[in-house]
């Protein structure tokens, strides 16, 4: 008997499809997980389950009955709890403020602290958080404990439905067994569960039936069990070519010494371990899914990251990383186009020269004064090389199209000539024709003696583009591919960290201490 | 862990955590009381307290309106303004005789709501900062203020002046027990209603209120409500002290960024979410001391403002430190 039902739903953000004509049908008294790669519509999905989000077509069952929700509240009423990656808990409030944040007991108007507190205590002990005291200020919580809180106040709504993205993914390995316990008794109990998660480890011993997204569409659902790793990984594969990427250059022999060499490189729990040569004139890919730490070691690179521990050496002299004035230095040379341009890449209300001229400024000055006429033709030139289509370059940064704010971003950087280009996944939300403008673009620097470090969602990108790949999983490089060897099938595989599971392997690896 | 029922039976270590900003501004406070009272030439005697209480509970009740719109990570710089406004209309239409002085009062009251749920309006529907909101606001409210007094005067009813900022037998200052009243009847069920619990939770973190189904609207409406109407319960006691109204751009303006000092000094984050409008109060009663005490040191009063931004200074470096802690440098400028 269906409990809860999605028939056909599609949503669009600007034009691109995140969720096209999908189906799932879910059970009580049973495990459902949803298996994906980065982009095929996940989170969309579970966000309009949630309410966060409202679909574009199609319509979603309750009961057998048809059912739209206008808020996440409207959603909760309905039985439905989502636990988002510690996204819905109030920093600065108690455990037990937190988990009846909605609804508190109230007793004369008031809110009851001692029946708030009995909710939290039982809600506690069902998610298997006992020992997590229920006046604790959440911020003062680890991440581990966190999620914890988080499953205990989704069950103290009594939802009918709980849905749980990447919930253990913060967890440590003794809590993960726990929470598979629970689990298997709020199966019992005859919630329906709603698992994603990217570890196939954790789907094959939990879930009952799977449902497989690729491209926004949900492309097959079938008993767990009845379909091998590698089964599930083609068919989350499955989509279509739709770049085209300059060819890579016939490989000199490398050079004996690197541009860039970074030894042992950690921070915090969330990089462990790193390794990486990075020669001139390379392109070198970062894989695995999202998350799993390249942003972090971006930014460790580029110095934004305070006690990181390990080496970083530059043409083998070893350079200390003190933030991103040092980092664009000559000597150093280093540039890092951001994840969020937005925030992080543009001032939007300032004039496309002057957000070119931000990181060269210094060497357009003399004595502190901009030098305004060679300022004006390195702008001009670098605005030709990119091919930015805007009115002149007095128009604000915020007036141009995705694709034409993301080159004004990295010709910010190639004003100063970088040797060493860093890009978080830079290619995000932008047009196929400038696509291929950047990786063009990525190639004639390479070419010209750059190094490369690239970071990418999209698989695709990382074949057709990089000489090598760094595949990343859990804050650490689990493989390394090269040449002909980087397919989809195996950026799929090792980012999953296939072979490692099965091997029972580095147990550092699956979880965060 | 043992089940505990009782609010905070054994989890001691769990309410100071909570309450740490709040306590060490009344340990602060205390503190500095005490040097005060030790060194005052007549002794700590009835008439000494009383003076000092008037004041202290006049920059308290500000505060406290301050603090309410703080906790939902906005800002109200029309506070002071509402206080004048409050002070003019007071000495306007609260005479006369029980009856009359009684709905001048409540009017005084209904015209702080008001301006209050005037700001919350404009900030929550308008979509506006509430920086610029009530700047803008507090010059309409000055404006107000100016049209009802032109001058300085008018009268406020001298049986209710006297009973709010006299003594009571015993020799306790009557000012005392209406900050305690307005903490207990107005402040308490605040923080304990389902929407005091949301404005924290608003001023914590905004998504995740939202994502976890928290009236934010109503929340930040009462809570710039709940600000006008103290702010005018501060104007009408500055009628009491004062015997008249004056439309003070001064006063108002002083008034307010006093009242964001005493919030700092309170263990209140700016950032909202953390804090309590108890800390506030003796953020307030702190700042008023430290003119006190030089004032018994004998130190010209021209040094005053220096020495009171020394101390805020150091209460904003205290309130600092975990800065020093940010492992990833984004967060510093997030």
């Amino acid at each position: 008997m269906t409990l809860f039902a999605m028939e056909g739903v599609s949503k669009r953000f600007g034009g691109v499809h995140a969720l096209s004509n999908a189906d799932i049908a879910i059970e009580a008294g049973r495990i459902h997980a949803v298996l994906g790669e980065n982009g095929a519509g996940k989170s969309t999905l579970i966000k309009i389950m949630a309410g966060v989000i409202a679909p574009d077509e199609g319509r979603m069952m309750l009961d057998g009955a048809a059912v739209a929700f206008a808020s996440p509240a409207a959603a909760n009423a309905a039985g439905i709890a989502c636990i988002f990656q510690e996204l819905s808990l109030i920093p600065d409030l108690p455990v037990a403020d937190n988990i009846s944040i909605s609804n508190p007991p109230r007793r004369f108007g008031l809110i009851d602290r001692r029946a708030q507190r009995r909710v939290a205590e039982e809600a506690l002990a069902r998610a298997g958080g006992e020992n997590i005291h229920p006046l604790a200020l959440v911020k003062d919580l680890s991440l581990s404990r966190r999620q914890m809180v988080e499953i205990a106040k989704a069950l103290a709504r009594k939802p009918r439905i709980l849905i749980l993205d990447e919930a253990t993914s913060a967890l440590t390995a003794a809590d993960v067994t726990k929470i598979y316990r629970v689990l298997k008794r709020l199966r019992a109990e005859g919630l329906a569960l709603i698992y994603i998660s990217h570890r196939m480890h954790e789907i094959t011993e939990l879930a009952d039936e799977c449902t497989v997204f690729c491209n926004g569409r949900s492309v097959a659902t079938y008993a767990a069990g009845t379909k091998s790793d590698n089964e599930v990984v083609e068919l989350m594969i499955g989509r279509e070519y739709n770049a085209v990427f300059p060819p890579r250059p016939v490989r000199a022999p490398r050079e004996a010494s690197p541009l860039l060499e970074v030894r042992k490189l950690a921070w915090t729990n969330r990089l462990s371990d790193i390794s990486l040569r990075l020669h001139a004139g390379e392109v070198i890919g970062l894989g695995g899914l999202d998350g799993q730490g390249q942003r972090e070691l971006l930014l460790a690179l580029f110095g934004v990251l305070r006690g990181t521990t390990g080496e970083v050496a530059i043409d083998g002299k070893t350079v200390a990383l003190s933030g991103p004035y040092a980092a664009k230095r000559r000597e150093i040379g280093m540039a890092l186009i951001p994840e969020d341009r937005k925030t992080e890449g543009l001032m939007l209300p300032m004039s496309v020269r002057d957000n070119l001229s931000f990181a060269a400024l210094p060497r357009l000055s003399r004595f502190g004064v901009v030098d305004r006429k060679a300022e004006g033709d390195a702008v001009d030139r670098v605005v030709r090389l990119l091919a930015v289509r805007t009115d002149g370059v007095d128009v604000p940064a915020g007036a141009l199209s995705g694709g034409n704010q993301q080159k004004v971003v990295i010709g910010k950087w190639l004003m100063m000539a970088p040797r060493i280009l860093l890009l978080n996944d830079p290619t995000r939300g932008i047009d196929v024709g400038t696509k291929q403008e950047m990786y063009q673009l990525l190639r004639t620097l390479a070419n010209d003696g750059a190094g490369i470090l690239f970071y990418s969602t999209d698989y695709d990108e990382l074949v057709g583009c990089c000489d090598r790949v760094l595949v990343m999983y859990d804050g650490g490089v689990v493989r390394e591919l090269a040449g002909a060897d980087i397919t989809e099938r195996a950026l799929v595989s090792s980012a999953l960290n296939l072979g490692a599971e099965r091997a029972g392997a580095n147990p550092a690896h699956r979880t965060r201490p | 862990m043992s089940p505990v029922t009782t609010p905070f039976g054994g989890d001691w270590s769990y309410w100071l955590r909570e309450h740490r900003g709040t306590l060490l501004a009344f340990a602060a406070f205390v503190a500095m009381f005490a040097v005060y009272a030790a060194n005052h030439p007549a002794g700590l005697n009835a008439n000494v307290a009383t003076t000092a209480a008037n004041k202290g509970v006049l920059l308290a009740i500000v505060a406290m309106a301050q603090t309410v719109v703080v906790l939902t990570s906005g800002i109200d710089l029309s506070v002071g303004m509402v206080m004048v406004l409050a002070n003019c209309l007071a000495s306007t239409i609260v005479v006369g005789s029980p009856a009359a002085t009684t709905l001048g009062v409540l009017g005084v009251l209904a015209t702080g709501c008001l301006c209050g749920a005037i700001n919350g309006v404009v900030v929550i529907y308008g979509r506006l900062q509430p920086i610029v909101t009530t700047i803008a606001t507090g010059s309409v409210f000055y404006g107000a203020a100016l049209a009802l007094r032109r001058v300085p005067g008018g009268d406020i009813e001298s049986t209710l002046a006297d009973a709010l900022t006299g003594q009571l037998p015993g020799g306790i200052p009557a000012s005392l027990v209406l900050l305690a009243a307005l903490v207990f009847i107005v402040w308490m069920p605040f923080r304990r209603s389902a929407l005091g619990r949301a404005a924290y939770a608003v001023g914590s973190s905004e998504v995740a209120a939202y994502m976890s189904g928290v009236p934010i609207r109503r929340a930040k409406f009462a809570a710039y409500m709940l600000s006008g109407l103290l702010a005018s319960v501060a104007g009408l006691f500055l009628t009491c002290v004062t015997y008249s109204g004056e439309a003070s751009a001064a006063n108002g303006g002083s008034y307010t960024l006093y009242s964001i000092a005493a919030v700092v000094l309170g263990g209140i984050s700016l950032f909202g979410g953390s804090g309590s409008a108890i800390g506030a109060i003796f953020g307030a009663l702190m700042f008023r001391t430290i003119g006190d005490l030089l004032f018994v040191f004998n130190v010209e009063p021209l040094w005053q403002p220096l020495f009171q931004g020394v101390v805020l200074v150091a209460a904003v470096c205290l309130g600092s430190l975990r800065l020093l802690r940010i492992r990833n440098r984004l967060d510093l400028y997030g």
